[in-house]
């Protein structure tokens, strides 16, 4: 399996390729050798994932971890080293198939999407370098190697987010984007501190291994503010993943993110990078169940609230990509309840395995759904809903894609949402039956808020364009993508994930609850038909109820004032009441003090600058004075 | 002949040769020929070193001894270990990139630089205690004059400062030599010999304070850093890059190498207080370079930090700590020097460093607002760029400290890995991106060919040293196990 | 013979007048004057001691002469001095010779 180094090495050489070369080359040559490059790098996971799955991996019916290439990068100590390899199981096979396959269909858009913009050629280099990054991430054989990659991954989703660079919005979503989630990567940073100071080790298999073994040994006793130790650990660990999966109250990047263009949207804010929470979480199962169970229960917890928090969000929005980011949110917040509620080990570990399924479907649907959204933004060049309307008839492929895409995170059968939330459902409801609750009716608004969305693009008031900017069908090689997508959203429920991925690596059976199902598909049907009452054919409706909620609404389309809150804990905490009195008292105080010195001395020098006034008569006069005194005092003796 | 001393030699020589001519060609012919040399020297050098070091399980080597002055046991004593030549390595890049952007400077100006190079590479160099005093106020001096003269700004009233701060620096660190000397017995001033010598715990307890603060001033120590900000402020660039790049680090190396390394017990002693400075440093630093406008100020606290961090790591004693405060060494050199290159580069064509007055210059100036980009990258610490290494080491090399009280102030030191993210995307959305806000600004140029030399040679360091940590690290954690042999 | 006592207090005498004239007059000629009064009262000193004291001694005669000897040439230098202060600021007021810049 060594040619998976090849997987994640290609899109670096695509990166420097691009970057260093690609000023020189012709925009399309650039975007034909990205799109090449990942094409290669695609068929390579596909290769990789038939061999892991059906030839290697498995050993006497359990999922082994292979490592084929692993190189010590930097030592530490003696036990501590990073080390850069690749780890194959079946949750990282499982990513290089997603991530490959949205970053293929994004590069083959991108040609079609981006044509013409400046930039052009940077923009391939940025995406291959997101892909390395987001590749070496889920391939970490240990977790700083993972720290290293979720570093580059942020970065590169900074410049990509910070593309439009000469739009001072674009600019101050990425620096938000930034510093958010950096402050969420300091938690894991120390995290990983205090997990390594404890179990001399940052290996993956060493954490994991034998039920955490490791770590719920080293760390038993040490507790801090009646906490334990490895529950600490954790959580800062944890604190990272909800930064970069956008969990309550970390969200507040990702919407903003949406400045970057829509492919790169569909590519990081959608399908890969968002999800590097949950497969952190998923990475390090085994310790958080067997050593922090309470952080695995605080997750499931923050998870649902988010999830019903977003979903209501995404209700009140106009922006179309807006609407999509809060429906990632509220989808990603879904896969974190189903690691929350899990269990270890075949049944038990519904969960676990529900919430890699979702985060399988999902990736497909929802790049589907932003490359869409994608698709009648550069139809329309709006990204509001009110600019849209009566779109069916102009883009059809768009419209039947997004329609499938639709149906499948709404959890209709049998779109391919419909299996994971099912499972996710299901795990949900032998756990808790609270978060059950909150799941469910979150899976209705899901439902409601994407076909009020789909309607108010396609179909909506009979809207007319004039003819210079009549919308028109995207060209083929964005079609394309769209296509294949919608056949993934359709195709990827069947596969018999739970033979493939779970907890403790062996296969086990599941089957569909129909109880489960027919609640989940009621309350997404009745969604949807609510949607379809009040957004089909346009009208007063809507508006007359959002009218009735009053404050609620006002406070749910701004987005619960949770952007003022940031913009006050920058604005007003950081710059005015911590930074701003620092460097005040750095200059008055500190150098203050030191011009301070620098003042007595001259003060002193002026003081005593009189006697040398020059004038020798005085100076005589004094010498006198003085000789008189000294014979005195000598007489006196 | 030593190959050592030619470190000191060639700067010399240049010194020597630029009185001699009058025109600009051969000033630069000198000054690039001369500069390149002390490149391959310190190339050579490396080499060298590598080979004597896998046959010799010596703590320096190359050490030659030369007897200066007899009654007072003044010796011309060099030798080096790894972390020396790293450190002329540095230096000596350094130097190199300086000399290409400050392309148009006059004569004296590059007789003063030659002479600054003197006392750094001198200083590096040195295992004699006086003589690397010496080279010291050799580096010091200089200094005043490069930026009252051809500073801007402020000029004299920062180059005042500056000197006198670091002068009376110095004057500890003239009373902790002193003290060192004659407290084991005033028969040698080589840190060899001193080395094997023990220093009575009692003086130490004041010795060490002394050295300490001595160096320590040099190394941005807080609250002793506000030489920094007027004195980077007001210095022409390439002075800025070799004093931030290089002249800080001989606080850091000073203290590592007199105080740590001939005083371990008083280092085990007293660090806590040192470190509780530090560890504000680091913090205090970034969290004042959020709200600055200037770009030299948001630099030059920017350097408060990270060079605190480097004191900070030292003060942990232990191997990995000490391994990342010398590669923190390194990379902060770089990066900050590349950082002035710039900001510098910058200034020569807007006339401001007021981040409010400029806008959008990724479109006018592409080249250098990319090499900015990266320069800030590495300054918080991006993987693949020198800056993260040397954070991490420092961070997992200080949280494996014993002690809660070192743990905890590791993470508060931590903290700061957020609010540099905050100041440099701060200074590069407002500086680079946006649209252009003044329109005089549209008809810049881009970087010129000397000032891309001088750019495009930081970075491929500072990558190489990003990609390829482990050559690094080894050579040093390697050269430090004999001074933490003797910290145990 | 004149008492000892008698030169002495001459040369008290001599010395405190010119003390005061040195320190309380204001032109330059007259402070010479007073310095070389001065001087005087020390070398009527040293003559009257070694005179009645150690008569068979000349110690203190010679060194009366090495003083007058130093006080002309102090007197030559002086001279000099004040000749230039005066053609620069046209009289020798000590007034106005209490900056030592150029």
């Amino acid at each position: 399996m060594e040619f998976t180094l090849l997987i994640v090495a290609l899109p670096l050489l695509l990166f420097f390729v691009l970057g260093l070369g690609g000023s020189r080359m012709q925009p399309r040559v650039a975007g034909i050798i990205g799109t090449l490059g990942m094409g290669t790098a695609a068929a390579l996971s596909y290769a990789a994932a038939i061999r892991y799955f059906f030839a290697e991996g498995k050993v006497e019916g359990v999922f082994r971890e292979i490592i084929p290439y692993s190189v010590e990068w930097l030592r530490f100590t003696d036990k501590l080293h990073i080390d850069l390899g690749i780890l194959l199981d079946p949750i990282s096979v499982m990513m290089l198939v997603v991530i490959t396959t949205v970053s293929l269909m994004v590069h083959l858009y991108s040609l079609g999407y981006m044509r013409g913009e400046r930039g052009f050629q940077r923009y391939y280099a940025l995406l291959s370098l997101f892909s390395f990054s987001m590749l070496g991430l889920v391939v970490a054989t240990n977790i700083f190697q993972m720290y290293i990659f979720w570093e580059l991954v942020g970065v590169s989703s900074y410049s990509l987010i910070g593309f439009y660079y000469a739009k001072p919005s674009a600019v101050s979503a990425s620096k938000k984007a930034f510093i958010v989630t950096r402050f969420a990567d300091l938690g894991f940073l120390i995290g990983i501190l205090v997990l390594s100071y404890y179990t001399g080790t940052f290996d993956f298999a060493a954490l994991n291994g034998d039920k955490a073994q490791l770590v719920v040994s080293h760390t038993a006793g040490a507790s801090f503010m009646g906490i334990s130790i490895a529950s600490w650990a954790m959580a800062l660990i944890f604190m990272g993943g909800a930064g970069k999966s956008a969990m309550f109250p970390l969200h507040i990047w990702l919407p903003d993110a949406m400045e970057g263009p829509t492919p790169v949207s569909a590519l990081i804010h959608a399908a890969t990078m968002v999800v590097a929470g949950v497969f952190l979480v998923a990475r390090l199962f085994p310790v958080y169940y067997f050593a922090a169970p309470d952080v695995l229960t605080m997750i499931g917890y923050v998870g649902a609230f988010t999830a019903l928090f977003a979903a209501v969000i995404a209700i009140t929005q106009t922006d179309i990509k807006r609407v999509l980011a809060f429906s990632t949110i509220s989808q990603i917040a879904y896969m974190m309840v189903a690691l929350g509620v899990s269990g270890y080990g075949d049944h038990e570990g519904l969960g676990y395995m529900a919430s890699m399924f979702h985060l399988f479907t999902h990736a497909f649907f929802k790049a589907l759904l932003f490359l869409g959204a994608g698709s009648v933004i550069h139809a329309v060049h709006s990204n509001e809903m009110g600019d849209m309307g009566n779109l069916r008839k102009y883009m059809p492929i768009t419209h039947i894609t997004f329609l499938i895409a639709c149906l499948s995170i709404a959890g209709i059968p049998p779109f391919s949402g419909f299996f994971s939330k099912d499972e996710i459902l299901a795990a949900s409801l032998h756990h808790d039956k609270l978060l059950f609750f909150v799941l469910w009716v979150v899976a209705g608004l899901t439902a409601f808020y994407m076909f009020r969305l789909y309607f108010n693009i396609f179909w909506g008031k009979a809207k007319t364009y004039d003819g210079h900017h009549r919308p028109h069908e995207s060209p083929l090689v964005m079609s394309l993508p769209l296509m294949l997508l919608a056949l993934l959203s359709c195709g990827a429920g069947f596969t018999a994930f739970s033979q493939l991925v779970s907890s403790n690596g062996a296969p086990f059976h599941t089957h569909i609850e129909w109880e489960v199902a027919a609640l989940g598909v009621a309350v997404a049907l009745l969604g949807i038909a609510l949607a379809t009452k009040l957004y089909m054919r346009g009208g007063e409706l809507p508006t007359l109820i959002a009218a009735a909620m009053g404050r609620f609404y006002r406070a749910a389309l701004r987005k619960f004032y949770m952007d003022e809150l940031w913009l006050f804990v920058t604005r007003k905490v950081i710059f005015r009441f911590i930074s701003t009195p620092i460097a005040r008292f750095d200059r008055r105080v500190i150098d203050g003090s030191m011009d301070g010195v620098g003042w007595v001395a001259t003060r002193l020098a002026a003081a005593v600058k009189p006697f040398q006034n020059g004038k020798v008569q005085w100076y005589a006069f004094v010498f006198v004075l003085g000789a008189a005194a000294v014979a005195i005092w000598a007489l006196c003796l | 002949m030593n190959i050592l001393s030619f470190f000191v030699i060639v700067p010399l020589a240049m010194l020597l040769l630029l009185f001699a001519v009058r025109n600009v060609a051969q000033i630069r012919t000198i000054m690039v020929v001369g500069a390149s040399a002390l490149v391959g020297l310190a190339a050579v050098l490396a080499v060298v070193f590598l080979q004597q070091r896998a046959a010799s399980p010596e703590a320096m080597l190359l050490v030659a001894d030369t007897v200066w002055y007899p009654s007072l046991n003044i010796h011309y004593a060099v030798g080096v270990d790894g972390i020396s030549v790293l450190m002329l390595a540095l230096a000596a890049i350094i130097v190199f990139t300086g000399v290409f952007s400050s392309w148009n400077m006059p004569r004296e100006y590059f007789m003063w630089y030659c002479l600054l190079s003197i006392g750094v590479f001198g200083f590096f160099i040195s295992i004699d205690l006086f003589t690397m005093f010496l080279f010291y106020e050799v580096a010091l001096i200089p200094m005043y004059l490069l930026i009252g003269v051809w500073g801007t700004g402020r000029k004299e009233y920062s180059a005042m400062k500056l000197t006198l701060m670091l002068m009376a620096g110095s004057a500890f660190l003239l009373v902790g030599i002193l003290g060192i000397y004659f407290t084991t017995g005033g028969s040698s001033m080589n840190m060899l010999e001193l080395a094997k010598a023990h220093i009575p715990i009692l003086h130490q307890y004041w010795i060490f304070p002394a050295t300490f603060l001595g160096f320590g001033v040099l190394g941005a120590l807080f609250p002793f850093h506000t030489w920094s900000p007027d004195g980077h402020a007001s210095a022409p660039t390439a002075v800025s890059m070799l004093h931030a790049g290089v002249l800080m680090k001989l606080g850091g190396y000073g203290c590592f190498r007199v105080a740590i390394s001939l005083m371990p017990e008083a280092a085990h002693e007293l660090a806590w207080i040192f470190l509780i400075l530090t560890g504000i440093s680091v913090v205090y630093g970034a969290l004042s370079a959020v709200v600055q406008t200037d770009l030299k100020y948001i630099n030059a606290y920017s350097s408060v930090s990270h060079c605190g961090l480097v004191l900070f790591a030292i003060l942990m004693l232990n191997q990995t700590a000490m391994t990342g405060a010398v590669m923190q060494m390194l990379s902060h050199g770089l990066m900050t020097a590349l950082f002035f290159a710039l900001i510098g580069l910058i200034y020569g064509r807007t006339h401001t460093r007021d981040i409010r007055e400029m806008g959008g210059l990724m479109k006018i100036m592409p080249f250098a607002s990319v090499c900015y980009v990266i320069a800030g990258l590495a300054s918080l610490g991006l993987p693949g760029l020198s800056g993260f290494v040397a954070e991490m080491t420092v961070f997992v090399g200080a949280f494996q400290h014993s002690d809660t009280f070192h743990r905890v102030l590791t993470i508060a030191a931590t903290c700061s890995i957020v609010a540099t993210a905050v100041y440099i995307l701060r200074t590069i959305g407002k500086i680079l991106y946006g649209p252009v806000h003044n329109e005089h600004h549209l008809h810049l140029t881009d970087a010129t060919w000397y000032e891309r030399v001088s750019a495009v040679g930081l970075i491929i360091f500072i990558t190489l040293m990003g990609m390829f940590p482990s050559v690094v690290s080894d050579i040093i954690s390697q050269s430090l196990e004999p001074i933490i042999a003797r910290l145990m | 013979m004149i008492p000892m006592v008698s030169y002495l207090a001459l040369s008290t005498l001599l010395f405190f007048v010119g003390i005061y004239g040195f320190i309380a007059r204001k032109n330059m000629l007259a402070m010479l004057i007073s310095i070389e009064l001065i001087l005087n009262a020390v070398e009527l000193n040293f003559s009257v001691f070694n005179r009645y004291l150690y008569p068979e001694q000349m110690e203190g005669m010679f060194f009366s002469l090495f003083g007058i000897a130093v006080s002309a040439a102090e007197t030559a230098v002086a001279i000099a001095i004040i000749i230039n202060v005066y053609r620069n600021a046209q009289n020798i007021d000590i007034r106005h010779v209490d900056k030592l810049k150029g």
